[in-house]
């Protein structure tokens, strides 16, 4: 494998790492805070999911940087300008319904990003959306269920989901951009190219949302960035937590 | 004069048998069982917040996946002995009223606060731990389901606490800092821990009876010490200093002497005082009413789905 090759397996293994933890962190969040304990385990279950996913990515990318960093350098040593996570993804929680918004736009991202992941010739990376693929059936059935439940319930459920839908859909946009790096990737059959899966996307997004009687807004902004480390005021602060006690007792171990 | 019911429910207890739900028992019994399985159950789920506090901060991946499943564990308890107790004849929402509204209790070690990330290893290792001493024992109790819980909840709580006590370990091995965190960790749960198992059993309101049905089937003093001569040579291993000083092996006993207890300090957090008491029932009020919205949209769901289903099979 070419040099070339191999930094952009691990710049990428980085990014679904970035993906990972930073969803599986801001899912963590509602540990407790929960509408029913049902929740709570549920909520803690599908970020159980994510967290290890992230650690999988991390350790592979860590293998391929071969500098003596491990999966927790990943995670906890890079700075907000370093992380690589698309936008989305990063959002605070805010109320019950944002937050399922969310999961189920990430969720029917995965659930089409992973099958193409699983025909990687990279076969860590394989291993990783096979086991991702069981775990998204369940995430997917869980958000679906929730934003028809939400969309099509009492008219202030509805109005707080139609509110994050609408102050969602412009993240979505970048979920399907491609750079360079990813295409390099792509060409070599080991990435995935998202920017066919935008209209699979829409489609079943669309499908969901209208059954929950929710509108589809229309593409009037879009922001983007993630991929380049142009985040939001949020990353920072998620960042600050998250890496408070790792980076107060640098070289130790937990 | 006892009732025929009576002779025969005490039959029971005496010969070990287990009462079931649909078995009669005595009113008092009843309401004492629900005491305790829904102050174990409220127990469970306050216990998430001083935890779950580090969720967010966990110092590692791993770290952040044992914790996360930990908490997790937790809210199964709860759910799983809020079903045991709804067997008695009460909902889960009357008892979560009588949470929020200070009528029902749930352990005080949850009042202490959680400062470092060492406390998460000392509540493991500590609070877990004394729990076990606790419900290993109550795998006997005359009650059929809060016996089955136990032995249920017991595996869970034995992983907890070894998660617990090697994260404690790591940070005792480790930096100084990581060291004295260990330390002080311990130094502020060590008595809190102690306090779990009740007051001394001459001064506790619901010992007696409860012994006598075999609900309790130890006393605190004794699950007490236990855990007292369990945690010396624990300690020992991590390289720490023991918190009580007085801790003394004594020959003729056969158990360790220790220090009396600050009671004062047990009295004052179980009435308010502690750290936390008002914090952990705001946090459950805000949770559950923050949530008030989406229960209210799932049933106006159902409802719609129901009312549309009986009008296409008409
Ligand atoms: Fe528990
Ligand atoms: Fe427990
Ligand atoms: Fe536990």
């Amino acid at each position: 494998m070419s040099d070339q090759i191999k930094n952009a397996i691990q710049e990428y293994a980085t990014r679904l790492g970035d993906d990972s933890v930073v969803l599986g962190h801001r899912i963590s969040e509602w540990v407790s805070y929960g509408p029913f304990l049902e929740e709570d385990i549920a909520y803690g279950n599908v970020s159980l999911d994510y967290v290890g996913r992230a650690r999988l990515f991390y350790s592979y990318a860590a293998e391929l940087a071969d500098d003596g960093r491990d999966e927790d350098d990943f995670a906890y040593m890079r700075n907000d300008r370093e992380y690589r996570n698309l936008l989305l993804l990063e959002m605070p929680k805010g109320d019950f319904a944002y937050s399922q918004v969310r999961q189920l736009f990430a969720d029917v991202y995965y659930t089409l990003v992973l099958p193409e992941l699983l025909q990687s010739k990279d076969e860590t990376l394989a291993g990783v959306a096979a086991k991702a693929i069981k775990e998204t059936k369940y995430h997917l059935r869980r958000s679906r269920d929730w934003v028809l439940r939400l969309g099509d319930g009492t008219e202030e459920s509805h109005k707080r989901t139609q509110k994050a839908v609408d102050q969602l859909w412009g993240y979505t946009h970048e979920l399907f951009d491609m750079d360079e790096t990813e295409q390099l990737l792509v060409n070599e059959g080991i990435a995935v190219d998202v920017s066919k899966l935008r209209d699979a996307w829409l489609k079943m997004v669309s499908d969901i949302l209208t059954q929950a009687t929710i509108t589809v807004p229309e593409d009037s902004w879009a922001v983007r960035g993630g991929r380049t480390g142009y985040h939001t005021e949020h990353l920072g602060h998620m960042l600050t937590e998250m890496q408070i006690v790792h980076r107060s007792h640098p070289g130790c171990k937990w | 004069m006892t009732a025929p019911q009576e002779e025969n429910f005490m039959r029971k207890i005496q010969a070990e048998e287990k009462i079931e739900p649909k078995d009669w028992m005595p009113e008092a019994y009843r309401k004492n069982l629900i005491r305790q399985i829904s102050q174990h159950a409220h127990s469970e789920v306050i216990g998430m917040q001083p935890e779950g506090n580090w969720i967010t901060r966990a110092p590692s991946l791993r770290r952040k996946v044992v914790l996360l499943s930990k908490v997790q564990d937790e809210a199964g308890h709860g759910l799983y002995l809020y079903s045991a107790c709804e067997t008695l004849g009460i909902s889960r929402s009357e008892m979560i009223e009588q949470l929020q509204s200070g009528v029902a209790k749930y352990s005080s070690i949850f009042n202490y606060p959680t400062l470092t990330w060492a406390d998460v290893g000392a509540i493991g290792w500590l609070v877990d731990g004394a729990a076990i001493v606790n419900q290993v024992s109550l795998q006997r109790t005359s009650y059929g389901p809060y016996s089955r819980g136990m032995i249920r909840i017991c595996k869970e709580e034995s992983f907890h606490q070894r998660q617990g006590y090697e994260a404690i370990l790591e940070l005792a091995k480790g930096s100084p800092g990581q060291k004295e965190m260990a330390q002080d960790a311990l130094n502020r749960f060590y008595w809190p821990a102690l306090m779990m198992f009740g007051p001394h059993d001459s001064e506790s309101a619901h010992s007696q009876k409860s012994m006598e049905w075999k609900i309790k089937r130890e006393t605190n003093d004794d699950l007490r010490q236990k855990f007292v001569d369990q945690t010396v040579k624990q300690i020992e291993v991590l390289g720490l200093e023991h918190p009580d000083k007085a801790i003394k092996w004594n020959e003729e006993r056969g158990h360790y002497d220790s220090s009396d207890l600050n009671w004062d300090e047990f009295w004052s957090v179980i009435n308010g005082n502690g750290h936390c008491n008002r914090q952990r029932i705001e946090h459950h009020v805000a949770a559950h009413e923050e949530g008030e919205w989406v229960r209210d949209a799932i049933t106006a769901y159902n409802d719609k789905k129901r009312a549309k289903k009986a009008q296409n099979a008409a």
